[in-house]
């Protein structure tokens, strides 16, 4: 590991100074954990902004995902990080922003053009300052098998009722698995279960909010109740759940072999790459026809100004360029699966993008309910609800045992209002 | 020897040699032996460098944490949270726990099976005997991601071999998601571990077993004493040394394991930390995980209860074990 750190570290100065020695032109250096866009930062999202802005070069060097934060920690107490950082959103940016290797961003011109949700991930508890430019977030939802569909004669569910009935059907029917869903993996039961359907339960928003200012508890029925349904999800799930991994369900699912895969957006473009039927998704269901419903769109991507740049006016220029409605435009189409949180509506090609996103518009959007805040002490309230949420549909725990442990967890350090 | 009773004052053997010879061996001035200096003072800084410092390092720093955004003195402070506090204490027992049932397991399957494969390649009857000792240490030379991802596979509910496998010896109901399972995930993955390392003690009891001279064989067969019997009474005694150090390089191995639990389970080791143990419970507070930021202190007073768990358990086998067991020199 620290090896590996050092051959980074030089490689990234190497470059640098190869950069700076063979034009005049200002390099800014873009440090980030998405080496999959490459090709899309080299082929489109480089070349558009240099085309507009002569004299700036752009240089994306992305580390791995699993090394990012503590390679980009280790270079920012260097000094050696690259000029515009991606940020993880919620607390692992603050730190940096509180440790003043963020500028504040607030002034820039574009910050506009976000709604407060979408900056909340990158800003301060009280919201004044924010430190990142919102890039992208991926929404929930699930997705499924049309064709399948099509041959048991199932209408897409919009209700719970309406859910169950399918999942009912489809297990009669005994062709398809109805749920892609493992618990070998532990996320993929929180984040893709509980995180998906509970917004409907806890309101959005208003619950994730009540819960951090304490008036509401995971003990709640608001918190609970996800959990009794995620209990129900048991029988529907594939022959040795127990042991799926989420490559297993992916795996399940775009060969036909299960009807739904409760997803996150980031799926679409390997789903329809690899998929050979025809596809479809459908928002969590609501409990009663005609209930407002909430979706999980979660903010993911952002990005900084490393304090220590030697170029902050050129670098404020790509942040602005970053929060303009053209650069969400060929972002979200390069990669369908991520929003822009921009205001302004961006025009994508891919239909199932369009299906996720046309949500916005009915739906009350919220973020994970671990995310903020309530994740900064030990034990760590999403680790948790990852093991209670597998813990719930292997049967280990019943839901309102599980909630009374995460409860418990949180008030060992989380006092709130303080 | 002598020379130590040349400088006896008293005793018999003394007064038959001249005083002065005496005190001519005392006064021989040797040069200082630079030579020894020069030899060891590679292993001796590599060494500091790399394992002492960073131990004395990892010690203190469990004595310190943040206290108001600043690092400083708290004492057994650490150590106070990690046993009193009811949540650390609570993972860090489970972890324990799981530990010890991983070294239980090693020792119960892991080292009998590599003294009877041993005891089995050792027969000179035996053909392919070069074969098998290969295919069985393999193992131990692959990489712990290629075990862990190949065993993930094999027991998969969904493509797995297992299942088929089993389901063509009828006995496909026998099959369970194991690795997704509390109770049996723990057992899985030991004895994937135990696959991995059978080979180990196969090696050393295989060469303790050759290293049996010839003629002690032959006496005991003279004796009438053969087969089984033979095994037990003269050639299991004379490889007790080896187990003995079997049995600490597997203490020692499975109180550091992580690498196997770690790709096989995740960092969360699930289901519900059934698999968690000192080494993974150590990997995410000291590094952190997901959302979780690592906590260097924490992690480090960890590191120090698994450094005192190891070198107790080595202590203990040093001073009562080791030094009771009876060797035979030929």
């Amino acid at each position: 590991m620290n090896s590996l750190l050092k051959t980074i570290l030089l490689a990234t100065t190497v470059l640098a100074s190869a950069g700076a020695a063979s034009a005049a032109d200002v390099t800014l250096n873009i440090e980030s954990w998405r080496n999959d866009d490459l090709a899309i930062w080299k082929e489109k999202l480089i070349p558009a902004f240099e085309a507009k802005n002569p004299g700036i070069k752009l240089n994306f060097s992305p580390t791995a995902p699993t090394e990012y934060n503590a390679s980009l920690n280790a270079k920012l107490d260097a000094g050696s990080a690259g000029d515009i950082i991606t940020c993880r959103p919620f607390d692992a940016s603050l730190e940096l922003f509180n440790k003043k290797q963020l500028v504040d961003l607030t002034s820039l011109s574009g910050m506009s053009n976000f709604s407060p949700v979408a900056k909340a991930a990158w800003s301060t508890d009280d919201g004044k300052s924010t430190f990142c430019v919102p890039m992208a977030s991926v929404i929930h939802g699930f997705i499924y098998n049309k064709d399948a569909f099509d041959q048991l004669k199932i209408a897409v569910p919009k209700t719970n009722e309406e859910f169950y009935a399918a999942l009912d059907k489809i297990k009669a029917d005994g062709t398809f698995i109805p749920l892609a869903m493992g618990t070998k993996d532990l996320w993929e039961a929180a984040t893709m279960g509980y995180q998906n359907i509970g917004p409907n339960y806890w309101k959005g928003e208003e619950g994730r909010k009540a819960l951090i200012e304490g008036k509401q508890k995971l003990t709640d029925p608001e918190w609970v109740k996800p959990y009794e349904e995620l209990a129900k999800w048991k029988p529907y799930l594939g022959d040795g759940f127990e042991a799926q991994t989420y490559a297993d369900s992916q795996n399940l699912f775009t060969l036909g072999r299960a009807a739904i895969f409760p997803a996150g957006s980031w799926e679409i473009a390997l789903f329809t790459s690899q998929a050979q039927f025809k596809m479809g998704a459908f928002p969590p269901p609501v409990l009663k026809a005609g209930e407002t419903g909430y979706i999980s769109d979660h903010p993911d991507i952002g990005v900084g100004l490393n304090t220590k740049s030697k170029h902050p006016e050129e670098a404020k220029k790509f942040l602005t360029w970053v929060a303009s409605p053209e650069f969400a435009e060929i972002y979200a189409n390069s990669l369908p699966g991520f929003f822009s949180l921009n205001s302004s509506p961006v025009k994508m090609a891919d239909p199932m993008a369009q299906e996720f996103v046309s949500w916005r518009e009915k739906y009350k959007p919220t973020v994970r309910s671990t995310y903020q805040i309530l994740s900064r002490g030990t034990p760590n309230l999403e680790n948790e609800t990852w093991v209670e949420s597998a813990n719930v549909i292997n049967g280990t725990d019943t839901p309102a045992v599980a909630a009374e442990k995460l409860q418990k967890g949180l008030d060992s350090w989380y006092k709130p209002g303080k | 020897m002598l020379r130590q009773r040349k400088h006896k004052k008293t005793g018999k053997a003394m007064s038959d040699i001249h005083p002065s010879s005496a005190l001519q061996l005392v006064s021989i001035k040797r040069p200082f032996r630079w030579h020894i200096v020069v030899f060891m003072a590679p292993a001796l800084l590599v060494y500091t460098a790399i394992m002492i410092l960073p131990l004395i390092e990892t010690l203190r720093l469990s004595f310190y944490n943040t206290v108001d955004g600043a690092q400083s003195f708290v004492g057994f402070a650490n150590y106070q949270v990690l046993f009193g506090d009811v949540r650390w204490a609570r993972d860090f027992w489970n972890a324990l726990t799981n530990n010890l049932i991983f070294f239980a397991i090693h020792m119960c399957v892991q080292n009998p099976i590599g003294i009877a494969l041993a005891a089995l390649l050792s027969l000179p009857k035996l053909r392919f005997a070069a074969f098998y000792r290969t295919a069985i240490f393999l193992p131990t030379l692959l990489s712990f991601v290629i075990v862990g991802f190949i065993w993930k596979l094999i027991l998969s509910p969904i493509w797995g071999v297992a299942p088929w496998l089993m389901s063509l010896a009828g006995a496909k109901w026998l099959f369970a998601p194991w690795l997704g399972q509390s109770g049996p995930a723990l057992i899985a993955v030991s004895l994937i571990s135990v696959w991995q390392y059978v080979g180990i003690p196969m090696m050393l009891i295989y060469a303790a077993l050759l290293s049996i001279p010839e003629e002690v064989v032959e006496a005991a067969e003279c004796d009438g004493i053969t087969g089984w019997s033979q095994f037990w009474k003269i050639k299991l005694p004379l490889i007790l040394p080896a187990i003995g150090i079997i049995s600490i390089l597997t203490f020692v191995g499975n109180f550091n394991a992580f690498d196997l639990v770690y790709t096989v389970q995740g960092a969360l080791a699930g289901p519900d930390m059934s698999t968690d143990i000192l080494g993974t419970l150590l990997y995410r507070t000291f590094f952190g995980f997901q959302l979780q930021l690592g906590d260097r202190s924490m992690g480090a007073t960890i590191a120090a209860v698994m450094f005192v768990i190891i070198l107790a358990g080595v202590s203990f086998y040093l001073f009562a074990i080791q030094r009771r067991m009876r060797r035979y020199q030929f």
